[in-house]
């Protein structure tokens, strides 16, 4: 059974399968780093926004294909990729840097800067 | 070589009917499947297409320095091979999803592939394969008269 699938409706009412990019997320005492693998998306089809604190990654994969091409075999059909996550308070969704290259984008959130990790100096008298 | 365009479309719908029709074939099992066949989930992974001048496959890895695969094809397998290291990072790790490691894919490619005729693309992460079709192999139109 595949898990990574959905579906979801578009503007004219389609229903559509979309695939949830798989990622990798880790945390430092910067803020959480997100790689996701989307092949087949350049800039121009990456869609990501923040909204009562969901991240959410869209995007559409787009291949060059020869004109009147058939499918012969394919593990990869589904065009749309779409993920959302919830992001916890202490990090600053107005930060977030992303980079997309080679079909790999990566998310860095940063925490905001008075929840970042402080030393508490103790003065002893 | 063929002309390309980008018609995401084009590619998606026969696709989809090649979907429904490949569920349906993992579904059922008859017979043992070809030697050469991959694991479900394999990565990475594989599309092939024909049309009348070309035969294309389509490798999705994203993240790669394309130097660093090894792509040759012999006796109409294509292999490629590569790896691509763990995401680093020191601090917490909260997923793990994407594949990492050395992986290597070997797809049967019809007969009429000209090995000289060869083209690799990598972009977006895809890597692209296109060999033209022996003239003897390529459809011809036949004209009513």
């Amino acid at each position: 059974m595949n898990t990574t699938r959905d579906s979801q409706v578009t503007a004219n009412n389609e229903r559509v399968q979309t695939l949830r990019p798989p990622v990798d997320v880790m945390e430092d005492e910067h803020g959480i780093v997100l790689h996701a693998d989307m092949p087949g998306v350049a800039s121009e089809d990456l869609n990501i926004s923040v909204e009562d604190k969901v991240l959410r990654i869209e995007a559409d994969a787009r291949l060059d294909t020869p004109d009147e091409m058939k499918a012969v075999y394919a593990e990869f059909r589904t065009p749309r990729y779409v993920r959302e996550f919830s992001l916890s308070g202490e990090l600053d969704a107005q930060k977030i840097d992303a980079t997309l290259r080679n079909g790999l984008l990566v998310l860095k959130i940063p925490k905001h800067e008075h929840a970042k990790p402080r030393k508490i100096s103790v003065n002893v008298r | 070589m063929a002309s390309v365009t980008s018609r995401s479309g084009a590619w998606f719908d026969p696709f989809e009917q090649l979907r429904r029709e490949m569920d349906s074939l993992f579904e059922s099992s008859f017979g043992p499947a070809s030697i050469r066949s991959p694991a479900r989930g394999a990565f990475p992974a594989v599309n092939v297409g024909i049309s009348p001048e070309s035969v294309d496959v389509y490798l999705f890895l994203p993240g790669l320095d394309p130097e660093k695969l090894d792509v040759s094809l012999e006796d109409h397998v294509l292999t490629v091979s590569g790896e691509r290291p763990p995401t680093e990072g020191d601090g917490r790790v909260y997923l793990r999803e994407r594949f990492s490691g050395a992986f290597t894919r070997a797809i049967n490619l019809p007969d009429e592939v000209d090995p000289e005729n060869s083209r690799a693309e990598y972009r977006n992460g895809v890597l692209r394969v296109s060999f033209g079709r022996r003239q003897e192999a390529r459809v011809r139109r036949i004209e009513v008269k």
